[in-house]
């Protein structure tokens, strides 16, 4: 893909923390590809480098503790590496906007919605002070709150509700780029329908591509057109969500399916992957997954796998598929 | 004998815009060695539920028939000893452990404060034991709960509630914080323990997939009342209150292909504060009708063990 | 993982004083504040044997009065004929008694009522926070100065009126923190166990609240320290002779056109304990918070 398609294009991305105790490698060496108007899962479990890959998106790491290295990182067009902060704070909330995973603390409590709607349309947009409310007002309808509730504070709303403000405040200026980071964590099943469908909506009407991060595969498979597995800092497997739900080859993948309760057959015994993700400031030499892996081989414990195209769109980093008679369980059956 | 009974379990809270009804006529019976999954959104009154079975909050009025004995009715030396029996295990594996205490201590203190053993070895051997069945390395014994993660802290949990040999455990969301590689060891270790010791466990959760997983039966709570309760896999196969529909309609399946029909609900759980004597769930219902604000809907048994709380749905299925 | 034999000895039991004092240890400031109270703790204990109380602190000797500081007596001597240096080092232990004696008498009632008030609730809460109103509400040194008047004067009735009136700020504390904790689920988990409310204050809610505690102690031996040298600036506090570094500085003060290192080496004096303890504060804050550990 010419990278002039790309919304997003990120090479070779690490970050880590410099403690005290040591340095905690908490993203190595990751590439991300999106193109306009698509929607990528990141998936992964806590601690996998998610949430701190995203904040380095917006150039959101903390200096210190955090070090970001990477070769190549360009959101809808800008240099990220090289902008200086007051270019960054323009695009941050007009280009690129983030939705935080807990809307509870997200808002601030002293003032209403309706003005912390239109307090980043004044900044981004220009707009008078008149416009922006008027333009907030619609943004509330649009996420399906009715626009005599915008000069009601946040206390008043409920936690679906809150997040919808959340969701109307980072589209206000129809960013390109929506950065959501476990956007329906908080939130109860009925209601994370309901955002789910309003999040999926928006996007058609304006055109916005997203990163979802979060660890519900369930979630995934409704909103996502491609799919980042993240492991202990790295991308271990990326592809469509046909590729990665149907034709899946890693096999943490493969333990992340196998983890869930699957609701057609109750009876099924759960399995689970044994033991933990590594510990960032100590990552093992060899593939991160390996002691955790049943397929894992003495060679696994040696070298790092690459990120390897195995077919379509469809990259996995596991050494087992040096071998081309390998397969993973979930895929013989 | 059922194990387990509760009838008519009523929690009000008073507030500043008037009483809060947590918990509104909860009634349900339990057999010795199975799983009632608790199931309802935030505010449901769920874990109010749960507490209040332990009297960890006490109960408005009704009974908790606990082996025969009535719970709500014991003294507290007499709910001492009951205690023993009926355990529970927290949602926030961060907040439930005292981070002040070493594991040790933690898994120890049910046992010493109980007074089942009271010789020092013989309490250290129980603890080391326990943690030998809950999967805790033994290493872990001087360790503070800050430097585990949250699937090692959910197993001092669990540790802490089996220290009594309980024959009763709530759980209260035990896995919601939890990873889902973890979520999934810790369920299956919760199953092996009833299977081993016979445990009968409360379930309560918000998350479907997981309670359809581990449940017999399940009863599904809207505004502090029950609103469906069935087998696990009658209600999943036949849900008849609209409510559950809408719930298992909105469960976000990790896999592509046919999606059934998403019914999306009107607005969002409202507050039980001062309700009007009517079906609590008929300003979303997109099947109320005229009889629906005519009084609280009745439990009805429309076929053996389902139970519905539903004017259309009794009179369908009658 | 099959070591049944191994015992729980073979794996060392950790202190949460040791984690404290390595944190302790990375404040500068707190350490300056450790250096400049030990300094001072051992000048007072020092001081009992270098001097003869009766002979060098508070005999008066006029011919020597109001001599400038020299090699002989290096902080100079008061109106009086005394040696300056030898009743600053001498004072050392007044202050250092009642900043520490009030405030363990201000620790004692005050966290004993505030985490009564916290736990237990509803109308005992009400009738101790209200008096705890009552009380800050009035000046502490004006509160002070009634107890000192009413009991008498005298240097213990002095650290008692001292710490009454430093007792409100540690109600306010010990409640608010016994309220944070008594929240936690791990307090209902002990109630699920059927542990006794007493038992759980004592064994799960202080300990938590410790940390908050010592911080404000801390922070209170300081100005407890001040108001005892204000009483005493006000003729309430230690009576004469002995050499109070308050008194010091109010006998000091009708010399201080000609003399003012009469002034100015209690008042040093003064402010260096003052400050050291609040440096130890302040890093005692940041070493017991958990919220900035990694």
């Amino acid at each position: 893909m010419p990278a002039n398609d790309l919304i997003l294009d990120v090479k070779n991305l690490a970050i880590r923390y410099e403690t005290e105790d040591g340095n905690v490698h908490a993203v190595n060496g990751v590439d991300l590809q999106l193109g306009y108007r698509k929607t990528l899962g990141l998936v992964g479990e806590t601690g996998a480098g998610k949430t701190t890959t995203a904040l380095s998106l917006l150039r959101l790491i903390p200096n210190p503790p955090g070090v970001v290295e990477c070769e190549r990182m360009m959101v809808a067009g800008n240099d990220m590496l090289r902008l200086p902060i007051d270019k960054l704070e323009e695009i941050r909330g007009n280009d690129i906007s983030m939705i935080f995973q807990d809307p509870m603390t997200a808002l601030n409590p002293v003032f209403t919605v309706g003005e912390q709607i239109a307090e980043s349309l004044e900044i981004h947009e220009r707009l008078s002070k008149a416009d922006a409310y008027e333009k907030a007002m619609q943004m509330l309808e649009t996420v399906g709150i009715s626009r005599s509730r915008g000069a009601e504070y946040p206390h008043q709303f409920s936690g679906g509700m809150k997040q919808r403000v959340v969701i109307a405040i980072a589209l206000a200026c129809n960013p390109k780029l929506l950065i959501a980071d476990e956007p329906t964590t908080a939130l109860d099943v009925t209601i994370q329908a309901q955002v789910l469908a309003l999040m999926k909506a928006l996007k058609n009407k304006y055109d916005t591509s997203m990163i979802i991060i979060t660890h519900d595969l369930g979630i995934v498979a409704e909103v996502c057109d491609e799919v980042a597995v993240m492991y202990a800092g790295r991308i271990i497997e990326k592809g469509s969500l046909e590729e990665i739900f149907n034709e899946t080859l890693h096999p943490y993948t493969e333990g992340l399916f196998n983890s869930l309760p699957n609701i057609n057959d109750r009876m099924s015994k759960l399995r689970p992957i044994p033991g933990l993700m590594p510990d960032p400031t100590n990552l093992p030499v060899g593939c991160t997954f390996a002691p955790r892996c049943g397929y894992a081989s003495a060679a696994c414990l040696e070298r790092q796998p690459r990120l390897t195209l195995m077919s379509g769109t469809h990259y996995v980093s596991c050494m087992a598929y040096d071998d081309p008679g390998f397969a993973i369980n979930r895929r013989k059956q | 004998m059922a194990l387990l009974e509760v009838n008519n379990l009523r929690k009000y809270f008073k507030t500043s815009r008037g009483m809060l009804h947590a918990v509104d006529d909860i009634s349900f019976t339990l057999e010795k060695g199975k799983t009632l999954g608790l199931v309802g959104e935030s505010g449901c009154g769920k874990s109010t539920t749960g507490r209040a079975i332990l009297r960890l909050i006490e109960p408005t009025s009704g009974a908790v028939v606990f082996d025969g004995v009535d719970v709500t009715g014991l003294n507290s030396r007499g709910m001492r000893r009951m205690r023993q029996d009926m355990q529970i295990i927290f949602q926030d594996p961060f907040s439930s452990l005292d981070p002040k205490k070493s594991i040790s201590h933690l898994i120890s203190e049910p046992i010493r404060e109980s007074g089942i053993i009271r010789d020092g070895a013989r309490i250290e051997a129980r603890v080391q034991e326990l943690m030998d069945t809950v999967g805790l390395s033994r290493r872990l014994i001087n360790s503070y709960p800050h430097e585990l993660d949250g699937g090692r802290r959910q197993r001092i949990g669990i540790a802490r509630a089996l220290s009594m040999e309980p024959r009763l455990i709530i759980c209260d969301e035990p896995v919601s914080a939890l990873d889902v590689s973890i979520q999934a060891q810790i369920l299956n270790l919760l199953e092996e323990l009833q299977e081993s010791q016979g445990i009968t466990y409360i379930f309560i959760t918000h998350d479907l997939s997981v309670v359809n997983h581990i449940s017999d039966e399940i009863a599904v709570m809207y505004l502090g009342q029950i609103v469906e309760k069935a087998t696990a896999d009658e209600l999943f196969r036949n849900p008849l209150h609209p409510y559950t529909k809408a719930l298992l309609s909105a469960i976000p399946v990790p896999s592509l292909g046919d999606r059934p029909e998403r019914i999306t609900l009107k607005g969002e759980i409202t507050s039980p504060v001062n309700l009007p004597e009517e079906c609590r769930f008929r300003k979303r219902c997109r099947e109320a009708g005229q009889e629906c604000s005519s009084g609280i809907p009745p439990q009805v048994e429309v076929e053996p063990g389902h139970f519905v709380a539903c004017f259309h749905c009794a009179a369908r299925a009658g | 993982m099959n070591n049944t034999e191994a015992g729980s000895g073979q794996y060392a039991k950790r202190s949460a004083f040791k984690a404290m004092w390595k944190q302790l240890q990375k404040n500068k400031g707190a350490m300056i504040g450790l250096v400049i109270i030990g300094v001072i703790v051992v000048v007072a204990v020092v001081s009992q044997f270098a001097f003869d109380y009766e002979r060098d602190i508070i005999a008066q000797n006029v011919a020597n009065k109001l001599q400038h500081p020299s090699l002989e007596h290096p902080f100079g001597t008061d109106a009086l004929g005394r040696d300056v240096l030898g009743r600053v080092a001498y004072g050392a232990r007044y202050s250092l008694a009642i900043g520490v004696v009030s405030v363990l008498i201000a620790l004692v009632v005050g966290v004993v009522l505030g985490a009564a008030a916290g736990y237990i609730g509803g109308r005992f809460e009400d009738v101790v926070m209200r008096i705890t109103d009552i009380f800050s509400a009035i000046p502490s040194v004006l509160l002070a100065i009634a107890i000192v008047s009413s009991l008498g004067k005298s240097t213990f009735n002095l650290m008692v009126a001292v710490g009454v009136a430093s007792a409100p700020s540690f109600v306010r504390v010990a409640r608010a923190s016994v309220l944070t904790v008594r929240g936690e689920e791990y307090i209902e988990s002990a109630r699920a166990i059927g542990m006794h409310d007493w038992k759980i204050v004592l064994v799960h809610i202080l300990p938590n609240c410790l940390s908050q505690i010592i911080v404000q102690t801390t922070l209170r031996v300081a100005s407890a320290i001040i108001s005892a040298a204000s009483l005493s600036f006000l003729g309430l506090g230690v009576p004469a002779p002995a050499p109070e570094w308050g008194s010091m500085l109010s006998e000091g003060r009708a010399y201080i056109r000609d003399y003012n290192y009469l002034m100015i080496f209690p008042g040093v004096a003064i402010m260096l304990t003052v400050l050291s303890f609040n440096l130890i504060g302040d890093g005692l804050r940041d070493a017991l918070d958990p919220k900035l550990k990694r």
